[in-house]
C-alpha cells in the first residue's frame, strides 16, 4: 500500500516504529499532489515548504521521542476559511485574494501543538455557501470518483484531498452540511461536531451561530483521533463551551448492542434515489443484526432557515485583501470591490440576509426562521428521549455532474436538506461511507445529540467495522494493494 | 426667547455617549490609549474585525455600565444581550458595530438636578453598551478630500449609550441634566467627563408641541455639541429656529442636523427619508448576558457617595446653602477640593466662597478644571489662614491668589505674602514671647512637667497675639529657650 493511501493510525503507528519518517510521508503526499493535482484542483495552495520543515520538525520531535502524539508527522489539508499566520487565507474568494492573517485559527494553532504537518489550504465554495464547489471563487473541484462530477461543499476541496490521496486527513467546516455532504460524496469519514464544542476563532465565518470545524478522514477512528486534537474549550471563542472533552477512543469500540437507534420518516426526502434508499435501509438493518433497537422516530421541522449575513459587511476593499480602485468616491469604491470581489451566490445570501432583516420583513423571515430553529431544536431534544442517535442518507444522491445544479439555486440547496437540520438542531452528526452508487460513494448520517460525539463515533464505527465500504478507495488514489 | 415661543412647549430628549475607562477594549485586549498612541498602535485582528477574529466581553465594561445604571436608579434585567447594529461606514471596521437592541443592560431609571433651587426629574430609557468606532482623519473638508485616513486606536473602546426619556423642557434643565450626569460618572470613576475630546458626547432631540398637548412634535436630532455651552446654546437655537417654521405656517422635518460651534447655528445633515434600517440582530459571536442578583448587589455595594448625598452632607456637616453645596458636589475633584481645605482647618463657608468665587472664575477664563491646577487645598487653606489671622486683606489675598495660581508652584508666593507681613525681628518676638509666658501660666507649668502639647499651644497664642505675623519656628525655639 502507498504512503498517501493509509490511515493516520497506521502511519503513526509507522513513524513510532522508525518503518518511516515524516518527511518520506510528506514527500510521498506532495508527489501525489504533483501527479493528480491538476485533475482535482482540490488545493487553492499547497505549502510545500512549511510542510517539509513541520515534517522535519516531527520527525526530530520523534526521534527524540519527545511529546509524540497521535498526529505528529501526520499531513493534513486545511479548507482555505482556516486562519493560519503568513499564509494566504481567501475562504475562496477573490475578495480576500491576497490576505494572509497576522494570526492561526485555534485549530490550527492545536494541531501545530500536536506537530502534525500542513499541506495547504484546500478549496471550497466561497465563504463556503454552497453544496458542490462549484461557488469557488477561483475554480470548480473534481471529484477523485468521477471527474465530471461535483465532490460536493462547501468542504469539496478537502474531501477530495483525502479520496485522492492529496492529503491524510482535513479539516472542514460544517454550516449545513458542508462537511457530511462532500464526505459522503467523496466516500469518506466527515464529523461535524456540536456547535460550541470546537473553537471558531480564526474560521472565516459564514453564519457564526451554525458554523463548526471538523474532521475529514479515511475512517472512524481517524476522525475521533482529529477531533480529539481540535475539540475543547477556547478562551478566545465565547460561544466555545467549556464541558469537558472525553476521550473518544475509550468508547468507540463498544458497538451499538442495546443502543437505541431511531429513523426519521421524514429524512427520506421526495427525490431520493432508490439506489441511495436501499443502501440506507440496509445499513439499518445491519445495524439492527449488530444489536440495536431501531424505531421510526418523526422531526417534524425538517426546514430551511436562512441565516443572517452580516459577517460579509467588513469585505469593503479598505483594509485587506482585493480593492477594485477606480471609484470616485468611497460608496462608489465599495461597491465596485464588491461587485468585482464577490460571486453569485455570496451575492444572492447578502440579498437574502439583508432582505430578510430589513424593517417590515423582519417578523416574517427573521423571527419566522428563528421560530423553525427553535422548532427543530424542540423536536431533536424530543427524539432524543426515545433514541441514542438518529439514521438516514447523508445526500439524496450520489455526487453529480458539475454544472447540473447551478442554473436552479433552489435545487443546489435541497442537496442540504437532511443536514441543515443538525446545525440548526444543535446536535452533531458524522457521514460514514455505506455503498457505491453506480461506482460513485454515498453516506449514512449519524446524528447524535448536543455533545454526544461519542454516542455519534461509537454508532459510525459499529458500522464500518462490520463493512468495507470505507475501504474503497477512488481510481485517482489507486487500488489499496 | 421670543414671547411666541411660550405658545409651545419645549421637549427635550438627550442621547450621551460616554467611553468608559478600562484598561483595555471592549471586545479585546488593546489598550484603549486612542489619545496619545501612535495611529492604528493600539489594534489586534479583533478590534479590526478581521476574518475569523472573535469579540471576547470585558467584564470590567459590563460592570462599569451597571455602576452607571444603579447609580441612575435604573432597573438591571437578569438577561441582556448584545446586538448587530449594521451599517457601511469606513471607521467601522466589521461593517457592524456590536451594541444593544431589544434587552439592554438596563432600563427605567431617572436623573435629579437642580435649576433655580428646584429638583428637576428626568427619566433615564435606558443605558446600554457597545463599542466605540475609529476616527477618521480627511485632508482637508470632508466633501472635497482626496484622501481620508482611518486610526483605530479608538475603535472598540467600551462606550455607554445613556438615553433620557423626553423630559426636559428647556435649554437650561438641558444643560443642568448633563452637568448632573458628568459629575455622576465622575463620581462613580466611570469617565472623566471630558467632552472636548470625546469621553463624553450629547445628542439632543429637540422637538415643540402646542402648549397642553399630550403627544410629540416632529422630532429633530441635533449631534456635534462638544461643551455644556455648545448644549445650551444649539437646543435654545433649535427651540427658536423652530418657532419661527412653526409660525411661519411650515413643518418640521424629521431630520438630523449639527451643531456649528463657530457660526452658532444648526445645519441639515440627514432627513428621514435617508434615515438608516440598522437590521439589528442578536450578535451570534457573543453568549447572552446571565446578570446575577449577587453580583448587582456587589456592584451596588461598591458605589461611592453620589452628588445628591454628598450634597445633602454639606449642607449638614459644613452649613453651607443648597446652592453652594450644588455648585461644590457637581464635580467629584471639586467637592473633594472643597473638603480636603475644610478638613485642613479653613472655615467651610470662606474655603466655598473662595473655590466657587475667585478659583472658579479663573478657572473658567482658562477652560481648565480644578483638578489641573498646581493650586491645592493646603495652599488655599494657607491663604484663608493668613486673612483669618488678620495678616492678609481680602484684597492682598486676592491678588496673591491670582499669582499662586498662575504659578506653576503656588508655594513661593503663600510664602512671599507670610514674608512680607511676617516678624523677624528678634526683639518684637521677644516682647511676644514673654507676653504669652506671663498670660498662660499654667500651660507653661504643663511643658516644664514635660507635656509637649502645651508648648503647641503657646504657640498658637503667639500666632493669635501677632496676628499671624509671627514664625512658628523661631516662636517654638524662643519659648523653649525661655521656659526651660
Amino acid at each position: 500500500m502507498k504512503l498517501y493511501q493509509r490511515t493516520i493510525r497506521d502511519l503513526h503507528k509507522m513513524l513510532v516504529d522508525r518503518e518511516i519518517s515524516s518527511v518520506e510521508l510528506t514527500d510521498a503526499v506532495l508527489n501525489q499532489i504533483d501527479a493528480v493535482g491538476d485533475k482535482t484542483k482540490a488545493y487553492l495552495l499547497v505549502t510545500r515548504e512549511l510542510a517539509l520543515r513541520q515534517a522535519q520538525a516531527a520527525d526530530d520531535r520523534l526521534r527524540a521521542n519527545r511529546d509524540v502524539r497521535p498526529l505528529t508527522g501526520i499531513p493534513i489539508a486545511l479548507k482555505d476559511v482556516l486562519c493560519v499566520t503568513d499564509v494566504a487565507s481567501t475562504a475562496g474568494s477573490k475578495i480576500l485574494r491576497g490576505f494572509t492573517p497576522p494570526y492561526s485559527a485555534t485549530v490550527v494553532e492545536r494541531l501545530e501543538g500536536e506537530g502534525a504537518v500542513f499541506l495547504g489550504k484546500t478549496n471550497c465554495d466561497e465563504f463556503a455557501m454552497g453544496s458542490s464547489n462549484e461557488n469557488s471563487g477561483y475554480w470548480p473541484v473534481h471529484n477523485p470518483w468521477a471527474l465530471d462530477r461535483v465532490p460536493g461543499g462547501s468542504s469539496g476541496g478537502s474531501a477530495a484531498a483525502v479520496a485522492s490521496g492529496e492529503a491524510i486527513a482535513a479539516l472542514g467546516s460544517d454550516t449545513g452540511g458542508s462537511i457530511r455532504q462532500p464526505a459522503a460524496l467523496t466516500g469518506i469519514v466527515g464529523l461535524k461536531p456540536t456547535y460550541g464544542r470546537v473553537s471558531r476563532y480564526g474560521l472565516i465565518a459564514f453564519a457564526s451561530s451554525l458554523d463548526q470545524i471538523g474532521p475529514m478522514t479515511r475512517d472512524v477512528v481517524d476522525g475521533a483521533l482529529l477531533l480529539q486534537a481540535i475539540a475543547g474549550h477556547d478562551p478566545r471563542d465565547s460561544t466555545s463551551s467549556s464541558r469537558p472533552v472525553p476521550d473518544y477512543l475509550a468508547t468507540l469500540t463498544d458497538g451499538v448492542r442495546g443502543m437505541r437507534l431511531g429513523v426519521p420518516k421524514e429524512y427520506f426526502v421526495a427525490g431520493m434515489e432508490p439506489a441511495v434508499e436501499q443502501s440506507i435501509r440496509d445499513a439499518i438493518r445491519l445495524l439492527e443484526q449488530q444489536g440495536a433497537s431501531i424505531e421510526e422516530v418523526s422531526l417534524p421541522h425538517s426546514d430551511v432557515a436562512l441565516p443572517a449575513y452580516s459577517n460579509l459587511a467588513r469585505y469593503d476593499g479598505t483594509r485587506y485583501g482585493f480593492q477594485a480602485g477606480g471609484g470616485r468616491n468611497i460608496i462608489e469604491e465599495y461597491m465596485l470591490t464588491r461587485q468585482q470581489g464577490f460571486g453569485a451566490e455570496v451575492k444572492r445570501r447578502i440579498m437574502l440576509g439583508t432582505y430578510a432583516l430589513s424593517s417590515g420583513y423582519y417578523d416574517a423571515y427573521y423571527l419566522q426562521a428563528q421560530k423553525v430553529r427553535t422548532l427543530i431544536i424542540e423536536d431533536f431534544k424530543r427524539a432524543f428521549k426515545k433514541v441514542d442517535a438518529l439514521l438516514g442518507a447523508t445526500s439524496p444522491t450520489a455526487a453529480f455532474e458539475l454544472g447540473a445544479k447551478t442554473q436552479d439555486p433552489v435545487a443546489m440547496y435541497l442537496n442540504d436538506i437532511i443536514t441543515i437540520p443538525a446545525n440548526l438542531g444543535n446536535v452533531c452528526g458524522i457521514s460514514v461511507p455505506c455503498g457505491l452508487v453506480d461506482g460513485l460513494p454515498i453516506g449514512l448520517q449519524v446524528i447524535a445529540p448536543g455533545f454526544g460525539e461519542e454516542a455519534a463515533l461509537r454508532v459510525a464505527y459499529a458500522f464500518e467495522a462490520a463493512t468495507e465500504f470505507h475501504k474503497a478507495r477512488s481510481p485517482l488514489m489507486g487500488a489499496a494493494a | 426667547m421670543s414671547a411666541i415661543a411660550t405658545r409651545y412647549e419645549v421637549v427635550v430628549g438627550l442621547e450621551v455617549h460616554a467611553q468608559i475607562l478600562t484598561q483595555s477594549k471592549m471586545f479585546c485586549g488593546c489598550s484603549t490609549d486612542y489619545l496619545t498612541a501612535p495611529p492604528n498602535a493600539n489594534t489586534c485582528p479583533v478590534c479590526l474585525g478581521l476574518p475569523g477574529s472573535l469579540p471576547v466581553i470585558n467584564r470590567r465594561a459590563v460592570e462599569a455600565t451597571i455602576r452607571t445604571a444603579l447609580a441612575l436608579n435604573c432597573e438591571i434585567p437578569e438577561f441582556s444581550k448584545f446586538d448587530r447594529k449594521n451599517y457601511f461606514y469606513p471607521d467601522l471596521p466589521k461593517g457592524y458595530q456590536i451594541s444593544q437592541y431589544d434587552l439592554p443592560l438596563s432600563r427605567n431609571g431617572h436623573l435629579d438636578f437642580d435649576l433655580n433651587g428646584e429638583t428637576r426629574r428626568c427619566g433615564i430609557t435606558r443605558v446600554h453598551l457597545e463599542e466605540d468606532t475609529g476616527k477618521l482623519l480627511h485632508e482637508g473638508a470632508i466633501h472635497e478630500a482626496q484622501a481620508s485616513l482611518v486610526n483605530f486606536n479608538r475603535a472598540g473602546v467600551p462606550l455607554m449609550e445613556i438615553v433620557s426619556e423626553p423630559d426636559l423642557r428647556s435649554a437650561d434643565e438641558a444643560r443642568e441634566y448633563v452637568m448632573r450626569l458628568r459629575a455622576i460618572l465622575q463620581y462613580i470613576g466611570v469617565n472623566d467627563g471630558d467632552m472636548e475630546s470625546g469621553q463624553l458626547r450629547c445628542d439632543a432631540n429637540v422637538s415643540l408641541r402646542p402648549a397642553g398637548r399630550a403627544e410629540l412634535g416632529t422630532k429633530v436630532e441635533v449631534k456635534n455639541m462638544n461643551s455644556f455651552r455648545a448644549i445650551h446654546r444649539a437646543v435654545e437655537y433649535e427651540v427658536e429656529r423652530q418657532t419661527q417654521v412653526l409660525e411661519s405656517g411650515g413643518r418640521l422635518a424629521q431630520e438630523t442636523r449639527g451643531w456649528n460651534d463657530a457660526r452658532g447655528l444648526t445645519v441639515s445633515q440627514r432627513s428621514k427619508e435617508y434615515a438608516e434600517d440598522y437590521r439589528y440582530f442578536p450578535e451570534p459571536d457573543l453568549p447572552p448576558l446571565d446578570v446575577s442578583r449577587e453580583w448587582v448587589a456587589q456592584i451596588r455595594a461598591g458605589l461611592p457617595e453620589l452628588p445628591a448625598a454628598r450634597r445633602e452632607r454639606f449642607m449638614t456637616t459644613f452649613g453651607l446653602s443648597p446652592y453652594d453645596a450644588a455648585l461644590l458636589t457637581s464635580s467629584k475633584a471639586m467637592a473633594e477640593f472643597f473638603e480636603e481645605t475644610a478638613r485642613l482647618g479653613a472655615p467651610a463657608k470662606t474655603a466655598a466662597n473662595w473655590i466657587l468665587g475667585d478659583f472658579s472664575r479663573l478657572l473658567n477664563a482658562d477652560h481648565k478644571e480644578i483638578q489641573d491646577s498646581s493650586v491645592r487645598p493646603t495652599h488655599l487653606q494657607e491663604l484663608i489662614h493668613l486673612i483669618e489671622t488678620g495678616a492678609l486683606t481680602g484684597r492682598m489675598a486676592k491678588q496673591t491668589f491670582e499669582v499662586m495660581y498662575r504659578a506653576p508652584d503656588p508655594g513661593p508666593a503663600l510664602e512671599a505674602a507670610r514674608g512680607s507681613t511676617q516678624i523677624s525681628g528678634d526683639a518684637e518676638l521677644d516682647r511676644i514671647v514673654d507676653e504669652i509666658i506671663a498670660e498662660n501660666v499654667k500651660s507653661v507649668a504643663d511643658f516644664r512637667a514635660g507635656k509637649e502639647q502645651a508648648l503647641k499651644f503657646l504657640i498658637g497664642q503667639g500666632m493669635k497675639i501677632s496676628k499671624g505675623r509671627a514664625n512658628p519656628q523661631r516662636l517654638d525655639a524662643l519659648l523653649r529657650e525661655k521656659i526651660q
